[in-house]
């Protein structure tokens, strides 16, 4: 089949760093997205006017242009800092970047799928659980996160998705991720077609196994529902 | 902070950037329809052996990232001994082609889901209808279900073209002065990450809120028999 020439390992070795910085950017991803979704909702208008805006202004600009801006203009803030501060130099790094940039762009994306699935819960119940005296922390807890789990897996699913396939973007920033890897076992063998056709299979296969896994997620969080006889 | 003047300095080369990002993107937004329309049809089909291959290649171009796509062309193509020797070689060696060629079939696969979808949701009836006044399949195709399936395939259709438009600043990778890599040379010519990218993402954003513009302004053309009737 595919002779790797010995680069197998090597390329595995990238995969698991891919791997781990998606998921890294969906944890943060995430994150950023519930704050988003609920600055969105806030009846304070300076919040939501805020979230508009980053909801907005992220999702217009292209992830690899984020990313460079986030590399090479963090790198300069970090310097200016720690210049300032007398601190010794730290060095940002295409990891940290990447991450960061990969959540702070998806929280975007995710703050809208939340936005959604907020507001698809019925209002009654959130009212109900006021009236029981429940606090806004076990409101969220117990009410709005399970119930707005089942609404926001479909849009949380394919947000993962373009996340997962963006992360080969951080190979453009120097990640040391199967890419690169591959980048640089196709110059040593001659043999590049090889190589990406490798990283690109082992994309799909991560794909796959994610929408698979994502597909009984959702039927497990659906499970409460009436289903047609 | 910003340095204006360096922004003002480089604009012509932002513009030929942004020149070039246009047309990249707009020409295999292009192409790829022409190719999904077919492609969605396949999809829609019975017969595995023209539904399979063609699930196949959505799939493999869904589920892999656009960089790769663009690498296995560009850098791929010079492995085999059959492409350099080719009439295509030629074309296959430039990387403007390759970048035309891999967002070209990135776009045709998950334009052709989405008109599988909007070919799917067609009513039955109407497909009876037509049937029942004696036209062929070919006229049912081209007068009731491709119509009515480009209507509602606009707005999924509306955010493939901004996913291609941010899509196509991976062509910067592959030697290709689009926008982003217009902001590239501005940045290592300079130093300056903010003044570079920053103006690279407020062309970004006007070009969306452009596209934007553009589907609203076909969508009111399309739907205007859905909207409610003026008093």
């Amino acid at each position: 089949m595919l002779d790797l020439k010995g680069y197998g390992p090597s390329i595995l070795e990238g995969a698991v760093l891919t791997v781990e910085a998606a998921l890294a950017g969906l944890l943060l991803a995430t994150f950023f997205g519930l704050l988003g979704a609920l600055a969105k909702l806030a009846p304070a208008a300076p919040l939501r006017l805020l979230a508009g805006a980053y909801t907005t202004l992220i999702r217009g600009v292209p992830d690899l242009v984020l990313m460079l801006l986030v590399f090479f203009g963090g790198q300069m803030l970090v310097n200016d800092l720690s210049a300032r501060m007398g601190w010794e130099h730290v060095d940002v790094g295409p990891f940290t970047a990447g991450v960061l940039t990969l959540g702070f762009i998806y929280g975007a994306y995710m703050a809208e799928t939340f936005r959604g699935a907020i507001l698809a819960l019925p209002k009654g119940q959130l009212e109900a659980g006021r009236a029981f005296g429940m606090s806004p922390l076990l409101l969220f807890r117990r009410i709005l996160l399970p119930q707005m789990l089942r609404h926001a897996l479909p849009g949380f699913g394919n947000n993962w998705l373009v996340l997962l396939k963006a992360t080969a973007l951080l190979s453009v920033i120097g990640l040391d991720d199967m890419v690169r890897k591959a980048a640089l076992a196709a110059g040593a063998t001659r043999q590049p077609f090889t190589f990406y056709f490798a990283v690109a299979l082992v994309f799909l296969a991560l794909t796959s196994v994610s929408s698979l896994l994502l597909a009984l997620a959702e039927r497990w969080a659906r499970r409460g529902e009436a289903r047609p006889a | 902070m910003i340095d204006l003047e360096l922004v003002l300095d480089n604009l012509p080369l932002y513009l030929r950037g942004t020149w070039t990002t246009l047309w990249l993107t707009f020409a295999s937004l292009a192409i790829g329809l022409l190719l999904a329309v077919p492609l969605g049809l396949a999809r829609t089909s019975r017969n595995p052996l023209i539904n399979g291959p063609v699930w196949a290649y959505t799939y493999f171009f869904r589920g892999t990232p656009l960089l790769v796509q663009l690498f296995m062309i560009y850098y791929g193509a010079s492995q085999f001994e059959l492409v350099r020797t080719s009439f295509l070689w030629p074309l296959l060696s430039q990387a403007w082609f390759c970048a035309l060629l891999a967002f070209t079939l990135n776009t045709a696969a998950y334009t052709a889901e989405i008109l599988r979808g909007a070919i799917q949701a067609t009513p039955p009836g109407e497909i009876e209808a037509a049937r029942a006044l004696g036209m062929s399949r070919f006229m049912v195709l081209r007068r009731i279900v491709l119509p009515s399936a480009f209507r509602r395939a606009l707005p999924a259709y509306g955010n493939e073209m901004i996913f291609m438009l941010h899509g196509s600043a991976v062509a910067s990778t592959v030697t290709i002065v689009d926008l982003t890599g217009a902001a590239r040379i501005v940045n290592s010519r300079y130093y300056s990450p903010y003044e570079a990218f920053l103006t690279a993402a407020v062309f970004y954003l006007i070009l969306t809120f452009a596209i934007v513009g553009l589907v609203k302004l076909l969508e009111r053309r399309w739907y205007a028999h859905l909207r409610p009737r003026r008093a």
